[in-house]
């Protein structure tokens, strides 16, 4: 079949309802974006999917190489068989973290890095990657949300009546977020964990659509576990979230990890999906911030300095 | 509602088309009475506003914009407490009739602002129809043809087509009084239009049956079709109409459906009400704090010995605002006094203020006032209500110790914790059986109301001793009553190994000998400027005799209104309001009664 003739259908793919005139924001233009699981990809088939309304090829060789193509350059209907030979209007791709990563732009900024992962007896897997009616920064804002546990994830992050979140730190380090001193008392904090312990939390915001959270619980007291949630913004309000997990636990299957984990995603998709608006508000009027809202409220403003339009809803 | 000129045009339809006036005048029907079972949530939506309905156990029917305040969560998926609606993400918690934000669970000690308040549209439930608006003039229709009959809903029919498109329809709906034949042709219809509805009337030989059509304009694109038609009591009849007419009903969707071609003009007031940007601002509602209103005595009885129960209504159809269980209003008597009394009302219980005035031995013409003279019938004036005495929500135990009239902030909380069905007891110590203020609500409150009458000092205090116990994490306490025994209650919790930050407590007043001999200087911070505070004044005189606006309430250093941030200097604290570690910490001071130890103090001014 000669693939580079099929006609291009735009349909089907990207919501018309939402599609604007697509991205033009340079900040997030400029990023690395996760389109899958490596170890999930048929290698020598190809796959589409849609990035920043842009439809997009890729796949992995039968030689092991990664790729990934604009589809409006290059036309392979998703299911076929990638090419043997190398095309010129490729995607700049990388794996990361168990991920194929892409880029729309020819120089984007550098992926961030997670030491932890190079540790030998940790074990890193994608526990799930599904869609969510919602923005990006809405997603990231609940994964930095500390003060839904105990409504949201009764009986395993959180339980009522202990409801409060106390004081903790964040700030701005090497243009990243970063709080830190979060604690909350976890009926069952990790798979592993028997009975409720109060969970020390660490999270990090290095990219605008990631975000990465440490935590205790596991089964050494000194190493902590690696959660992370890689978002591909499919529209402004549309979604793809990789959920990865890092961790050491030599005990749980890989199964018992991703049931644990997924019951949790599962359970923020329909709050997510129920958030008017789907865009993050910047306008610190729109909403009402309370202390606990802490590392919310440093995110919001921080978009907000980076020039961050997609996915948001300006202050002005 | 004033009605347009009713047309009738017998054996054919009216073409009188429907008076435009404008839509955000208009009363809509947006639910149906049964669509609002005990404890539900409805999501509707009205000119491109999502709203969510609830109907509290009192029969109150809620409508507010469907967001909740903190994080934009639809409230609709939240739950119905029956006198608060709870938000499924975080947990915030809004009053029945008010819409007010009463708790913020993940800051258990402190109070919401007081203008945290969803934003409501009125309801009023007649015919079995829930009618709402954006801001409607009148009262919605009354439809007589439904006297002597049982009103009944046909089911709402969701149409894709715009509110006009669906009216032009609807006009020219036909039907037979014998619920089977069809419409066409076979029946004399007369068809009234009013402003936002259609009455129409099917006659043949002597059989005559009517209903009224509704258009409830959703958004820009879509409508839902509701009717009402009247049975007779006790029809046996009931499934046949309602099949009938959604068979026909159906029909006329599709024909509706087809006939009706995308209209680009999107109508401005859609525009204003759905735009997404002005959907995000101002989500609260911002009515202006109100510090002052206007009450009428309602109902004067006699709850106890000695206490007399009151019963506040708010005049017209103000909506009185929302409090925190533990507030507790001024009331300015027409003598003049000024008297602070504690609600004793229970969660979204906001149709009247309740509050309990016992009649002080030696009163000094508060007490005696409302006793004796007030009236049933009579005008007050009263704040709005103030919630310096707020209880947590998140403790695994919260013990109550209520002496006498002290009781009541602590009936309130008793209520909220009854109602969320928290591990709690109150104990309330009195002279006798006859001398326990609101025995209905105590009732209302099963066994976690313990009763102890005529105890003596020593007796009253080994029982604190041992209803408290040793303390145990996430336990509190809070106590009310008179000075000795509030003072003694602490000693013993402190000495049974509560934290400081575990007792809870509000003086009626202060009986502390207070001293204003001192005098000192005073910075202020922010408005850079230092005052003198000489002898025989307080801060707050000097304050407000500068031209700083100080809220304050009992003047006498028990209720916490005037209280202020200390930046330098050491207080003089003299008030009954701050526990012990927030004495020591002295970083906060009470003006009508604090002084300075040092000479000069920074407050945050
Ligand atoms: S969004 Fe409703 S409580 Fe946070
Ligand atoms: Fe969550």
């Amino acid at each position: 079949m000669s693939w580079s003739t099929m006609p291009v259908s735009r349909r089907g793919l990207v919501d018309t309802a939402i599609n604007g005139e697509g991205c033009t924001d340079q900040v997030i233009l400029n990023q690395w974006y996760p389109l899958a699981a490596i170890v999930e990809l048929r290698p020598g088939i190809s796959y589409q999917t849609v990035l920043l309304e842009v439809e997009v090829g890729f796949g992995v060789t039968l030689n092991g190489e990664l790729i990934a193509w604009r589809l409006d350059c290059v036309v392979i209907p998703a299911g076929n068989p990638l090419p043997a030979e190398n095309f010129t209007d490729k995607l700049l791709v990388q794996s990361a973290y168990g991920y194929l990563w892409t880029s729309l732009s020819a120089e984007p900024k550098e992926l961030f890095s997670i030491p932890e992962t190079n540790e030998p007896d940790r074990r890193s897997i994608n526990v799930a990657t599904i869609g969510i009616a919602t923005s990006a920064p809405r997603a990231v804002e609940n994964f930095l949300d500390m003060g839904h546990f105990p409504f949201v994830h009764a009986g395993v992050l959180g339980a009522e009546p202990h409801t409060e979140v106390f004081d903790y730190n964040v700030e701005i380090k090497d243009g990243e977020i970063i709080a830190t001193g979060c604690k909350f008392p976890q009926p069952q904090a990790a798979p592993s964990s028997v009975g409720a312990i109060v969970t020390d939390y660490i999270y990090r915001v290095p990219h605008p659509y990631c975000v990465l959270l440490y935590k205790s619980g596991g089964f050494d007291e000194s190493r902590l576990d690696v959660i992370g949630l890689f978002i591909q913004p499919i529209s402004q309000e549309r979604i793809r979230a990789s959920m990865f997990y890092s961790c050491v636990d030599n005990i749980s299957s890989d199964t018992a990890l991703r049931r644990f984990q997924l019951g949790i995603f599962s359970q923020d998709k329909p709050i997510l999906e129920n958030q008017v608006p789907k865009r993050l508000p910047l306008s610190t009027t729109a909403e009402t911030p309370i202390r606990a809202d802490k590392s919310s409220i440093t995110y919001r403003r921080w978009l907000s300095d980076l020039g961050v339009t997609y996915g948001v809803i300006s202050a002005n | 509602m004033a009605l347009s000129q009713p047309t009738e045009n017998i054996c054919s339809m009216t073409t009188q088309e429907l008076t435009q006036n404008d839509p955000i005048s208009n009363w809509y029907p947006v639910a149906n009475a049964d669509d609002l079972p005990f404890r539900h949530t409805f999501h509707g939506k009205l000119l491109g506003q999502e709203i969510v309905i609830w109907r509290a156990d009192d029969g109150n029917v809620n409508i507010w914009v469907n967001r909740c305040l903190h994080r934009g969560v639809r409230l609709s998926r939240g739950l119905n407490n029956g006198a608060e609606l709870q938000c499924q993400y975080h947990g915030w918690r809004y009053a029945n009739r008010t819409g007010g934000c009463t708790y913020i669970p993940a800051h258990p000690v402190d109070s919401p602002a007081q203008h945290l308040s969803c934003k409501t549209f009125p309801a009023i439930q007649s015919h079995g129809i829930i009618w709402s608006g954006i801001s409607p003039e009148g009262v919605p229709p009354k439809l007589s043809f439904l006297d002597g009959l049982t009103p009944l809903n046909l089911r709402s029919l969701p149409a894709k087509a715009p509110a006009d498109s669906v009216n032009e329809h609807l006009s020219k709906y036909m039907f037979h009084p014998d619920n089977q034949t069809d419409g066409e042709g076979s029946s004399l219809v007369t068809t009234k239009a009013y402003d936002n509805y259609f009455q129409i009337t099917a006659t043949v030989a002597n059989s005559t049956s009517t209903l009224a059509l509704f258009a409830q304009p959703v958004d820009e694109q879509s409508t839902i079709i509701r009717g009402v038609i009247g049975v007779p009591h006790n029809s046996q009849n009931v499934l046949t109409v309602l099949r009938y007419h959604n068979n026909l009903m159906c029909k006329l969707r599709d024909v509706i459906e087809a006939d009706f071609e995308l209209k680009s003009k999107i109508s401005n007031t859609f525009a204003a009400v759905s735009n997404p940007r002005s959907a995000t601002r101002n989500i609260a509602n911002n009515s202006g704090s109100v510090s002052f209103l206007k009450v009428r005595v309602a109902r004067k009885w006699s709850t106890a010995k000695d206490v007399v129960g009151l019963e506040l209504l708010p005049i017209g159809n103000q909506q009185l605002p929302t409090f925190l269980p533990g507030a507790h209003i001024d009331v300015f008597l027409p003598n003049g006094i000024t008297r602070q009394y504690s609600l004793t009302n229970g969660p979204g219980e906001l149709d009247k203020y309740r509050i309990g005035v016992k009649l002080e031995q030696v009163s000094s013409g508060g007490s005696k006032y409302i006793h004796e003279t007030l009236s049933e019938g009579s005008i007050i004036e009263i704040s709005t209500p103030r919630n310096n005495f707020p209880l947590r929500r998140d403790s695994t135990r919260t013990v109550l110790i209520a002496g006498g009239i002290g009781a009541t902030p602590l009936l309130a909380m008793a209520q909220v914790l009854e109602k969320q069905k928290l591990n709690y007891e109150l104990h309330y110590f009195a002279q006798s059986d006859e001398h326990l203020a609101f025995p209905e609500i105590l009732n209302s409150l099963g066994n976690n109301c313990i009763r102890h009458f005529g105890l003596s000092v020593e007796e009253t205090l080994a029982k604190v001793r041992e209803s408290l116990g040793e303390h145990n994490s996430s336990e509190n306490l809070y106590v009310c009553g008179p000075g000795p025994m509030l003072e003694a209650t602490r000693n013993i919790a402190a000495d049974l190994g509560w934290p400081d930050e575990s007792i809870h407590f509000e003086y009626f007043k202060n009986s502390k000998i207070v001293s204003f001999e001192s005098s000192f200087e005073i910075e202020l911070a922010r408005s850079a400027l230092t005052l003198n505070v000489p002898a025989g004044k307080t801060v707050l005189q000097i304050l407000r005799d500068n031209g700083i606006a100080m809220p304050s309430s009992c003047e006498q250093g028990a209720c916490g209104t005037c209280i202020v941030k200390v930046l330098a200097g050491q207080p003089d604290h003299q008030d009954v309001y701050l526990n012990d570690s927030e004495k020591k910490r002295g970083d906060k001071m009470l003006t009508c009664i604090s002084r300075a130890l040092s000479n000069k103090i920074t407050l945050d001014i």
